[in-house]
């Protein structure tokens, strides 16, 4: 996965709170392979009627090509599938601003190179109300936590270990592969203190 | 003297193998549970060329794609592909699987504590969000997302910030035909579904410690739907009764030994909680949602918000889900009617659960048609021995094989749109159990009493002169 520092892309609002991992991905578009994309499965029933036709009315649907997703508090709440945050980032977006996120969402869309920025939530309902009929392109700046809406400048927070990893594009296994040594070293010590805590094979 | 710590404090110290500069943990994980969708990991593992690194401490259960039906053959190609995937991820990697014809297959979150996989004092992680469920045996559990199995999978260790530790203290007994299952609609009704979010909650209090380990379980499993990813209750006679003598769980010496280990994972007096929360259980009634999020529930007596009278935030998403769930505002909950209902899940589809529907079914016939899917096998096999699939069928509701089943539908196991669900479940979200699906979520007792009357009702009449 690439670092990056800053961003600019077109911003799209989506004036729900607790937008679930359910509604972000309905579990029926996961048994398929990541290579096939999973960018139209975004917010499925959602943005489409019955028959599969997008509906008109569906901010998201109002804008092409955004990148940027502003959102009400607890995004990403639910489940822990992973998909959901692979519809966004097959979706191209790399942003989503929120003034909460469901705790496993958010670590795996660090996981995905998409930054869950927090904002408050008064900032939240005033750009949400700023891009009602106004598109609009963002800048946003991992360096200094700070994005431009127009001529709004908007701070935002984020973890820090996030916002390292993020810039770094850093991967876990390799970073982990680093501390092998003291990984064996736990896994001795911790083999003689609690034995126990090895599954008991079963004759 | 040292500094008191928390449950959560004893557990992370336990298992961390190294702390970073930015205080992020390497926590060592104890037991690894994969199921069909950990596909996506394994992937990941494949396009690697990695290893698992301890196969003997990772276990693979088929459960979210699991037919309730019809096991022999499966019909839908793309659900006998996931099922087959794992099988094949689990046969190179040389996993203990417990697959569909397996006498102990069932829901992963079931299976774990069933097999005495699940001990006080563990790490244990899974690709599932109801993985704090294992919390309820004093272990550090909590669900990850495919980027983190997949590291799992490859260095048996997980990256993790540690959380805030929150108690939630429920005092005094419940009144009769009130379960664990209304204690966590309870206090996410209060809290809301981000209530907790960051983090780690250890119930406790005397409404805790008298609940059996189903009962714990089901409250750990729900603290997710309040925004937390760990729940956790410290073990006690209660634990270890219910670990002895399964068949993973140690025994011998090393059953002494961990015995005398686990007796100290309990919150010191004084350890300091960043947040605390204090429920009287007699406050608590049978709860039931109403809306689309586990958030918007009630007592069974109340009547329905008007989103006129709600603050702003909350106002229009609870016109969206009266407008979703085709209620009106003012409606009582009790008296609406239903089609259909659903027994199961790693939220309320233990034996216990089964009783205590079983109790209000008994000699009753349901008035809609139903699903009752056991929590695993052996809880299939056990209701069998006591007779309660004979009360289920009785009742015309059809008795069914072990897995997800309709709380999540990836089997097929769907409710129709605009059909209205009482389900012993853990999500109302829009869509849930199906496009348009209209979910109610409440205890497995009261999903029987809306199976009896065909309607959401209270439990506690029908209790009247019968053991729950």
């Amino acid at each position: 996965m690439a670092g990056w520092r800053r961003h600019e892309g077109q911003a799209v609002r989506l004036p729900l709170a607790n937008v679930d991992t359910d509604q972000l991905i309905p579990a029926r578009f996961m048994s398929v392979p990541r290579a096939e994309g999973y960018g139209r499965y975004l917010l499925h029933d959602l943005r489409r009627d019955e028959s599969g036709v997008m509906r008109r009315d569906f901010p998201l649907n109002t804008v092409d090509q955004a990148s940027v997703l502003v959102a009400g508090a607890n995004f990403g709440s639910g489940s822990s599938r992973e998909a959901a945050v692979y519809a966004l980032v097959d979706a191209g977006f790399r942003v989503v601003f929120a003034p909460s996120f469901g705790d496993i969402f958010a670590s795996n869309a660090v996981n995905n190179g998409l930054l869950p920025a927090r904002i408050d939530a008064d900032t939240s309902d005033a750009l949400a109300e700023m891009l009602v009929g106004f598109p609009c392109k963002v800048q946003i700046d991992l360096g200094t936590c700070r994005a431009t809406f127009g001529n709004h400048d908007v701070p935002f927070t984020l973890d820090e270990n996030w916002r390292i990893k993020l810039m770094n594009g850093w991967d876990d296994i390799d970073l982990t592969q680093q501390h092998a040594m003291a990984i064996d070293a736990f896994r001795e010590r911790y083999a003689e203190t609690s034995p126990w805590t090895v599954p008991r094979k079963r004759s | 003297m040292s500094q008191p710590r928390t449950l959560l404090d004893k557990l992370w110290r336990a298992h961390e193998v190294l702390q970073r500069e930015d205080g992020v943990s390497l926590l060592w994980v104890d037991r690894h549970l994969v199921h069909e969708g950990s596909h996506h990991a394994f992937a990941k593992l494949a396009s690697r060329g990695a290893a698992v690194a301890v196969p003997e401490q990772t276990f693979a259960v088929v459960d979210h794609y699991a037919p309730t039906r019809g096991r022999g053959r499966i019909a839908d190609p793309q659900i006998a592909r996931m099922i087959d995937t794992l099988r094949q991820n689990a046969g190179r990697h040389d996993l203990r699987l417990f697959d569909l014809d397996d006498p102990s297959q069932g829901i992963v979150h079931v299976v774990g504590p069933e097999q005495g996989l699940t001990l006080p004092g563990l790490l244990i992680n899974c690709g599932d969000s109801h993985t704090s469920t294992h919390g309820a045996f004093g272990a550090l559990a909590f669900g990850i997302g495919a980027t983190e199995v997949a590291h799992v999978l490859a260095t048996q260790t997980v990256w993790q910030k540690k959380p805030k530790a929150m108690r939630i203290s429920v005092e005094g007994p419940l009144g009769p035909g009130v379960t664990a299952k209304d204690i966590a609609l309870n206090w996410i009704a209060r809290l809301g579904t981000g209530g907790a979010q960051g983090h780690a909650v250890e119930y406790a209090g005397s409404t805790i410690q008298d609940l059996s380990m189903e009962g714990r379980m089901t409250l750990c499993n729900l603290s997710i739907e309040g925004g937390a990813r760990f729940g956790m209750v410290a073990p006690d006679e209660t634990t270890f009764a219910y670990i002895k003598g399964r068949p993973y769980a140690p025994d011998g010496p090393a059953w002494t030994a961990a015995v005398e280990e686990w007796r100290s994972l309990v919150s010191d007096a004084g350890a300091a909680f960043d947040r605390e929360v204090v429920i009287n259980a007699a406050d608590i009634a049978p709860t039931v949602t109403w809306g689309t999020s586990p958030e918007q529930a009630l007592p069974i007596d109340a009547a329905l918000p008007d989103p006129a009278a709600l603050t702003p935030a909350k106002a229009e998403a609870a016109a969206a889900a009266l407008d979703y769930m085709g209620l009106a505002a003012g409606q009582h909950l009790a008296g609406t009617p239903v089609d259909q209902v659903f027994i199961g899940s790693c939220t309320n589809g233990r034996i216990e659960d089964l009783r205590a529907a079983a109790a209000v079914l008994s000699g009753r016939r349901a008035k809609v048609p139903g699903l009752v899917s056991p929590g695993s096998q052996r809880v299939k096999a056990q209701a069998e021995e006591e007779g309660l699939d004979r009360v289920f069928t009785e009742a015309g509701l059809e008795w069914a094989a072990s897995g997800c089943s309709m709380c999540v539908g990836m089997n097929g196991d769907l409710v129709e749109s605009g059909k209205r669900c009482a389900s012993s479940t853990n999500r109302n979200f829009r869509g849930r159990q199906g496009r348009g699906a209209r979910t109610h979520l409440m205890s497995p007792a009261m999903v029987a009493a809306a199976a009896v009357t065909g309607t959401i009702a209270d439990v506690r009449p029908l209790l009247a002169g019968r053991t729950p």
